[in-house]
Formats: structure tokens, sequence, C-alpha cells
């Protein structure tokens, strides 16, 4: 006996049209530019320098700040490749990244650090410009592992952004394909060192390799 | 139905001889006869796990699309494939196969194979605005795609 099979009938699609690359782009264009709280707050610190010893005040309070920022970097849950494995391993038991205060938060709202880990697709890069620009300032990066530093292996890919700078500020870059635990938390204490000598809140210049 | 079957049933309605081993035919056809072909070995061969649908770009040797259908309980699989023309464009399965609907835009987005009688075909992996086919020999693997490169 032939088996006849149903042919199926296919429903026409009623999805919404996904957005675009240059749609994403101008939603992130149209945000107010800078942080209205951490612009006050320079203001306040500009005023303080001008009484007789503000600079004394300003200056040891910035440096407190300086410290409970770089005791408590709170780094979004936010992983894109392999290189998020070891990611994971630096944050688990053995390597335990919280004794430097640093709690995986998965919200960006939260966060004070996006450690990059993988390789940056084009089709990924609008979406982690938005985390990135979700993220309140002062805020960090660190790109760990060749893809995010240059592409690395897929450099020469058709799909591949050549380094996560293209796309957000970054202040620290960790070697490796994938970095170690022990390389990844050398460039957590490198940031460490580069956040206590941190001194103006409010947004930054965009890279220079970005076009 | 074993292979032996199989071949002589192809042999009987195409024309051409199925070659490889039996858990493996492959079967050259015209392009005209694509849609038929697959409907037949659903139908009267009996392969009805659709295994994947890709391409091939031979550079001045035009496109090839080739397809592998499988019947489980048999270990029958057969290849099929077909060579297009200069216009790229190939009838769908869509109607005969529920799975290549995703194969056959998978297979547009990267070769830009036109798949007529598809009924939803778009771009499946990259953005919507890409342009070119990335896995076409002539693509310039360094076009530049605003805003990122």
């Amino acid at each position: 006996m032939e088996v006849k099979p149903p042919i199926p009938q296919i429903p026409p699609p009623n999805w919404r049209e996904f957005k675009d690359l240059q749609e994403w782009e101008q939603c992130a264009q149209a945000r107010p530019e800078g942080d209205k709280a951490s612009a006050f707050a320079e203001q306040l610190f500009e005023s303080l320098e001008h009484f007789p010893g503000g600079w004394l005040a300003v200056t040891s309070t910035e440096k407190i700040f300086n410290w409970a920022r770089k005791s408590s970097i709170w780094p979004v849950t936010f992983g894109l490749a392999c290189c998020a494995i070891e990611m994971m391993a630096t944050f688990a038991s053995r390597f335990d990244v919280e004794r430097f205060g640093m709690v995986t938060w998965a919200s960006p709202r939260h966060s004070d650090l996006m450690i990059v880990s993988g390789t940056v697709t084009i089709k990924m890069a609008p979406m982690l410009k938005r985390i990135y620009d979700q993220m309140p300032d002062p805020k960090w990066v660190i790109s760990m592992g060749s893809c995010a530093n240059s592409g690395g292996p897929f450099r020469h890919g058709y799909h591949v952004v050549k380094g996560v700078d293209r796309v957000v500020p970054v202040d620290v870059y960790v070697p490796g394909c994938p970095p170690t635990p022990e390389s990844l938390m050398f460039g957590i204490l490198k940031l460490q060192e580069q956040v206590a000598e941190f001194q103006h809140t409010g947004t930054r210049e965009p890279s220079d390799r970005a076009e | 139905m074993s292979a032996d079957q199989a071949i002589a049933l192809i042999q009987d309605r195409f024309g051409v001889t199925a070659q490889g081993e039996p858990d493996g035919l492959t079967v050259e056809i015209p392009v005209d006869r694509w849609a038929e072909f697959a409907r037949f070995a659903r139908e009267t061969l009996g392969c009805r796990y659709f295994s994947f649908l890709t391409a091939v770009d031979w550079k001045e040797a035009g496109f090839e699309v080739l397809c592998r259908v499988e019947q489980i309980e048999a270990r029958l699989a057969i290849t099929f494939r077909t060579r297009l023309s200069k216009e790229t464009a190939c009838p769908s399965l869509t109607a005969i196969y529920r799975g290549a609907d995703w194969m056959e835009r998978e297979c547009y987005d990267l070769f830009g194979i036109r798949f007529d009688g598809h009924p939803d075909l778009r771009r499946i992996l990259l953005p919507q605005d890409w342009e070119g086919h990335p896995l076409r020999k002539d693509y310039a693997v360094d076009t530049a795609h605003h805003p990122y490169r």
C-alpha cells in the first residue's frame, strides 16, 4: 500500500519585521547624551574647587569614591562565545572573583563593567551597543580574547566585527584564545588600577578606530 | 524498498542511473524535474525524512543545488542534485517537504539562489539589510558594512 503523506498548508507569515542595523543605530543615536546625575556631580565638584581648601575635599572624596568603585565592579552577565566558558570559570568558586567584590548581575542597569567575551558578529554588534548604552556611567569594558580584540581567527570572515573597539570604547584588552582565568583576573586587576585613577564622570569620546 | 528497487524505479521514470552505495545514492537530474523528483522520492520511494538541502558554487560551471532525503526504516538515502543555469533559480520543495523551508531560506541567504514557489523567501541568518550573498565565490569578503566595518 502506498503511503500518501498530507501536503502541508503553510500559513502566511504574520510576524513583525525585525529592525535592521540602521534603525538600531538611529535608536541609539536618538538617546540623550550624557548621564545627568554624573554631570551634576561634576558641576558640584568643579564649583567646590573654587572655595579655599575645596580641592582637599574634592580629591579625598574622589579617592574614596574610586576605592568604592574599584572594590565593587559588577560585571553584566554577558557571554558571547567560547571565551564565556573561561569567564564563567573565573566567576566560579575555584578562581572566585567575588573576593574582588565582583558580582555578576543580570541587568546592565546595575552594572559597571562589560566583559566582551567572544566573537562579535555584525548582527550582534547593535545589541552589544544597546547593552552598553543601558549601563549607567561610569562604565568600563574588558575585551576578552582574540576575537573581541581584533576579530581573531575570524578576522577575514564576512560577518565579524574586526575588534569590539569599533563598537564600544575598551579599557583593558586581554589576549588569548581563549584567555585562561588567570589572564582574565590579571586583566581585572589592571582594570582596578585604572579605576583607582578614574577622574571624570560622564560619557567618553568614542574610539578613534570607529568610523 | 531496497536500493536496487529504487535504482530501477528511478531509471524507469527519469532515465538516469543512480550512483553510489545503497545507503547513499546520488542522482543527477535536470532542474525542470527537480520538484517532480522530490515528490517521487517522497511518495513512491517513501523517503519521508528530509536531511538537508544546500548548494555549491562551481564558479564558471554555475551553481549546484543538492538535497538528501532518507527512508529511515530501509536505510535508503538518496542525494539528488541539479545544475542551475545562469539565472540561479530553482523550484521550491516547501510544498513537499516542510523542512525545506528554512534550508531554502538559508540557501537563498548565503548563495542568492531564488527558490520559486517558496512562501516566505527572506534572509534567515544575516541582517535583512545585508548586501550580497557571502558564500558565493565572487563575494568580496572585505565588503564594507555600515556602521561597524
